[in-house]
């Protein structure tokens, strides 16, 4: 479902990585040094299917990433991994909604412009009738003070 | 036996009139006996709620989970196109520009309104803030977090969006609106409790047909709405999940 991002969507200068996912897949990123500030009193919130499928995003979603609502939608979330993030983290986000429970954490968000933007993440299972039919994410604005730490830290889990 | 309707203690004070005006439609359309029973402040309204008093009940989404998960209470309707947001404001010739700009024990005013407290909580974040190191000052409404930051005792005040919007236009020129939240998917809903269910539907069709009647669409007006939307039962849950997600 993902495809390679193509020079032509990305603006600015850009390096390329190529991410090797979960399932052994890989994908070609484009990236540039340009962050998109977190816009102020606005929440990104997106839904996935039980393994990951964005089901619903809304507006804020849309914009931050760059992407249009019919390219997000049946993309695994996925689509929005920058190579500055490391494994482990997302390790530790599907341990902990798998178990149930609700995690929180900072991440980079890639964008299909090749830039950036920093979120304050929480992820929680959806439970409909005992059942676990899904995932939410919503996120806010980070502080600078732990997005600088995410930035010192990061790098050394690789 | 009669049924016990409440509204939410964070009600315009200006509507209290017109939430009696809905209670006696509403009695007339459902031919139940409701009585309508008004809190002022939370506390009171959740040990009613404990205590299993409520039939049904204009919740603030920040209730909505507890109603659900623990008391039974199913979603009817809510106000059309209404939805809770909160401002963050401060005193027009504040130096503070950008919340980012805000220090540990900022003074911050508020009033008990869970949901909009809630919000603005979220909204300070950035700045590094949380209940731990700021100094609160509940205020008693909206009006008085205003003359808390116009009187310099507050730093900044968190307000609902809507009773900002209302404050007059003298208090609102002594202010200055650093952030407004854009939230729109968090919004009070009439709900109705386990004893009445079996009632659900009819209450329902009557709400949602309310503004298309004369009578009703007048009684609508007094309480600032267009019209009642119905709530569908995912729609509700996944309301329930965001809060969840804010409430951390
Ligand atoms: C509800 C939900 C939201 C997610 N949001 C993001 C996101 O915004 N950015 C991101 O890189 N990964 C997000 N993930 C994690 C991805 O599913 C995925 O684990 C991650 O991008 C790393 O890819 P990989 O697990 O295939 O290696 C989210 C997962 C869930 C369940």
């Amino acid at each position: 479902m993902i495809v390679d991002m193509k020079p032509e969507d990305i603006v600015g200068e850009y390096r390329e990585a190529t991410l090797t996912y979960y399932d052994g897949k890989s994908r070609k990123v484009l990236y540039t040094e340009l962050e998109t500030p977190y816009p102020d009193g606005k929440l990104i919130v997106s839904t996935t299917t039980p393994d990951g499928v964005i089901s619903h995003v809304n507006r804020a979603f849309v914009e931050m990433s760059g992407y249009s609502e019919a390219e997000l939608l049946g993309a695994p979330h996925s689509i929005l991994r920058h190579p500055d993030m490391p494994a482990a983290a997302f390790k530790d986000l599907w341990d902990t909604v798998l178990r149930g429970e609700k995690w929180q954490g900072f991440v980079k968000n890639l964008r299909k412009d090749g830039g950036y933007y920093w979120v304050k993440a929480t992820v929680i299972p959806n439970v409909r009738g005992g059942k676990v039919v899904g995932y939410t994410s919503v996120r806010r604005k980070p502080s600078r003070s732990k997005v600088d730490e995410c930035i010192a830290l990061y790098p050394t889990l690789f | 036996m009669s049924v016990m309707f409440t509204v939410s203690p964070d009600f315009a004070p200006d509507r209290l009139s017109g939430w009696y005006i809905f209670n006696t439609w509403l009695q007339k359309q459902s031919a139940e006996a409701i009585h309508l029973e008004m809190y002022n402040h939370y506390q009171d309204l959740h040990q009613a709620i404990a205590e299993d008093k409520i039939d049904l009940i204009y919740a603030n989404p920040f209730d909505a989970a507890m109603l659900v998960r623990e008391k039974g209470f199913l979603p009817l309707v809510r106000a059309k196109g209404e939805s809770d947001e909160a401002i963050i404001a401060v005193n027009a010739d504040s130096n503070i520009n950008d919340v980012a700009d805000l220090k540990p024990n900022t003074r911050v005013a508020f009033t008990d309104d869970p949901d909009v407290r809630l919000m603005g909580m979220i909204m300070l974040e950035p700045a590094d803030l949380h209940t731990g190191n700021i100094v609160p000052l509940l205020s008693d409404n909206h009006v008085l977090v205003a003359k808390h930051l116009l009187k310099g005792e507050a730093d900044v005040g968190i307000i609902l969006a809507e009773a900002y919007d209302n404050l007059s236009g003298m208090i609102k020129k002594q202010l200055r609106v650093l952030v407004r939240s854009q939230i729109s998917v968090i919004y009070h809903s009439l709900m109705i409790g386990p004893r009445l269910q079996n009632r659900r539907d009819d209450f329902q069709k009557i709400l949602v047909a309310m503004d298309k009647d004369e009578k009703g669409n007048g009684v609508l007006n007094a309480l600032g709405f267009s019209a009642w939307q119905k709530i569908e039962d995912e729609e509700m849950e996944f309301m329930i999940d965001l809060m969840d997600t804010l409430n951390t």
